[in-house]
């Protein structure tokens, strides 16, 4: 005989039986703590897209110069670009894990908005792989001849970008939860739509490189941050659903 | 009660037959506009006193770029409205749109760098106009992807709309963003005449090529929505009795 | 009225070109299992997840306690529990974190009611390995305790008793049998009968394509 009053008594009355649900907050935090949890247990992964992003911006001396004083006028652009493509990298464990052994499914159903639930997993994600990018640009950087002074403004503006970079890279990933082998259609979906990032991050980067004010590029990169974060969470959730049915 | 006709329309059957009462209604005028319209741009205008006669690939290439970006508005509202009020015969117009609209956005492409060759002296610039439209390939080539993607047809459609939704909205941000990096660093000059003002001798053939370029996209988008149509429908018996065994 | 009732009437539904449910109708009452049975292919899957809500059927409808689950999904779904084939489990953390996280989303519950729960399927010892390490019937038992931390009226099971050993089939058993005792309900896809005392069992056969 059960002594739990795991099922409510109330089950036969009319009204609905009074859970005590969490607060969105308190879900919100959950989602990030198990995410941050499970990346930290399979660590290995968190180092690819940052070593793809090192080995992407050596290319560029290797392939070009490597004389400082002319990589220095490449810089911005090269960073960029490793950047996007490496965010792009770290986009494959975003969803997919989730999918596959049915826990997103389980949380799709779980009664709590799908949209504040990816959202944090978002957030979880640009911590564990956009922000970590962010630290290492300053350093890329500075191999690729960029002066100090300019260090502050591309740790700024890359730290902006990524998480716009996260936020859309969250709504491909979500548009492709199913395909296989989704790499390349989610560069493709994904990248059309970080040109904006790409222009405004790389123009606040070339300011800092020439000692030139940046704030209005940073504004304009923060601004397209918060726009993504208000759509891609609803666009992303969306499109779970769909590929859940 | 006005909107019977509307539901109507989502009837396959009704759908298929609307569709093929309605081509000739866009394809014969479509044909006399495009065909006075070229009389008119190619022959009747005077040459542009800047650019001479190369001006005249003007009557190919604006209409195209309009219509590469009305066809991906078209193919996004119709997404919304098949997300939405769950119409299966918006999804297939939306289907049915999209290699037109990419076909036009291609066309703008080769257009626009023939027009390049004798403004600029070389085939590409990466003027605003050029670029914008480039990407906005890349966010054709990306639907159709995805669509693609997705053996589940609902599926494919429902998602896609997802994503032609996002694409439609970041359209403008896009392009703002191009316009004003292009703005940044001395970019060639814009692809129009000079002059603010067209004389009506230029301008009116202009305006019948717009006018039909668009119905010529409204006779091939029947045809295709037709096509659409009887492949979704293919188990189903009308079908059978419409086209034969 | 606001009953425990759920109902499915009129139910069509088409998987691509498959019209795999065929006007599938069924009440299941408070303190009722409804076993559903059929082969493979009949649909007993794509109509537990069209109750779910995740499928849309192209006719019919799901109602719930009288009113259509359509009209307010995430109720519906906060006094629900699905579990599908396939335990949802984490396997890089211990039973006990999946079921934190899996059933604190979608409410609070004491330290005690967790262990609670664990010791009903004979969880405690290894509740605290990773799941990697466990075998395919712990895992099982494992998602068996996260629907009863959920604590919901509603159980809706596809083949609850996969990869269970005898005993095991016996623990799913008693615990449907127990949900029904206190007024819940379930719906169930099975391949082989339910170990479930006679009188909450309804039946209901899907047939095949």
């Amino acid at each position: 005989m059960s002594e739990l009053s795991v099922v409510p008594s109330s089950l036969a009355r009319p009204e609905r039986a009074p859970h005590s649900a969490p607060g969105a907050a308190a879900v919100a935090w959950m989602m990030l703590e198990r995410d941050l949890k499970l990346a930290f247990r399979k660590a290995s992964q968190l180092v690819q897209p940052l070593a793809f992003f090192a080995m992407v911006t050596t290319l560029f001396p290797l392939a070009i110069t490597p004389e400082l004083t002319r990589l220095r006028h490449i810089a911005s652009g090269v960073l960029w670009a490793a950047a996007l493509l490496s965010s792009l990298l770290a986009l494959e464990f975003l969803f997919r894990d989730d999918a596959q052994d049915g826990t997103l499914e389980q949380y799709a159903l779980s009664g709590r908005a799908l949209t504040g639930l990816l959202a944090a997993k978002t957030a979880a994600h640009w911590l564990l792989t956009g922000l970590p990018l962010a630290l290492m640009a300053p350093l890329a950087a500075v191999s690729l001849g960029v002066p100090a002074h300019a260090l502050p403004g591309i740790l700024a503006s890359v730290t902006l970008g990524t998480v716009t970079m996260s936020l859309l890279g969250a709504v491909g990933a979500a548009l492709t939860l199913g395909v296989r082998r989704a790499g390349a259609l989610l560069s493709l979906l994904t990248l059309p739509l970080a040109i904006p990032v790409l222009i405004f991050g790389a123009h606040a980067t070339q300011l800092a490189i020439r000692g030139e004010p940046y704030g209005a590029s940073l504004t304009l990169l923060a601004a397209l941050a918060v726009f993504g974060m208000t759509l891609a969470p609803l666009a992303a959730a969306a499109a779970v659903r769909i590929n859940l049915e | 009660m006005t909107w019977t006709w509307f539901h109507r329309l989502a009837s396959p059957p009704h759908l298929y037959r609307t569709a093929g009462r309605l081509t000739p209604w866009f394809a014969w005028p479509a044909a006399l506009l495009i065909l006075a319209g070229l009389i008119g741009g190619l022959w009747l205008a005077p040459p542009d006193y800047q650019q001479g006669d190369a001006y005249r690939i003007m009557y190919v290439h604006a209409p195209s770029a309009w219509l590469s970006l009305m066809v991906y508005t078209i193919m996004a509202v119709a997404g919304a409205i098949g997300l939405i009020w769950r119409m299966k015969a918006a999804h297939a117009l939306a289907a049915a749109a999209a290699p037109i609209g990419a076909s036009f956005t291609l066309a703008t492409l080769v257009t626009g760098s023939l027009w390049g060759k004798p403004m600029w002296g070389t085939y590409w610039q990466w003027d605003p106009r050029l670029t914008s439209e480039l990407l906005l390939f890349f966010l054709y080539l990306g639907y159709m992807g995805l669509r693609a993607a997705f053996e589940d047809l609902q599926r494919a459609d429902r998602v896609s709309a997802v994503l032609a939704v996002v694409g439609v909205i970041n359209v403008p941000i896009i392009h703002y963003s191009v316009v004003w990096w292009n703005s940044l660093h001395q970019g060639p000059s814009v692809m129009y005449l000079g002059r603010p003002t067209m004389p009506p001798s230029m301008l009116v053939p202009l305006l019948l090529m717009f006018l039909g370029f668009t119905l010529f996209f409204g006779a091939v988008v029947l045809v295709r929505l037709q096509g659409e149509v009887l492949n979704r429908e293919r188990a189903a018996r009308w079908v059978e009795e419409e086209v034969g065994a | 009225m606001s009953e425990a009732t759920l109902k499915g009437e009129n139910v069509h539904l088409w998987r691509g070109e498959r019209h795999v449910l065929r006007g599938v109708a069924f009440t299941v009452s408070g303190g009722e299992c409804l076993q559903l049975t059929g082969p493979n292919g009949a649909g007993k899957t794509s109509l537990l997840r069209t109750v779910c809500g995740m499928s849309y059927p192209e006719a019919g409808r799901i109602s719930w306690r009288g009113a259509d689950v359509r009209e307010d999904l995430p109720s519906f779904h906060a006094e629900m529990a699905y579990l599908g084939h396939e335990p949802p489990l984490k396997l890089e953390l211990t039973g006990r974190e999946n079921l934190q996280y899996w059933v604190g989303v979608r409410r609070r519950f004491a330290a005690a009611e967790l262990d609670a729960v664990l010791e009903r399927v004979g969880g405690r010892r290894w509740a605290d390995r990773p799941v990697r390490t466990l075998s395919a019937g712990q895992k099982r038992r494992v998602a068996l305790a996260g629907l009863l931390l959920m604590a919901v009226p509603l159980w809706l099971l596809d083949e609850p008793t996969t990869n269970l050993d005898v005993e095991g089939q016996h623990l799913v058993g008693a615990l449907i049998d127990e949900h029904l005792a206190a007024g819940g309900l379930a719906m169930a896809a099975v391949h082989h009968p339910l170990a479930v005392s006679e009188r909450g069992l309804r039946r209901l056969e899907l047939g095949g394509v």
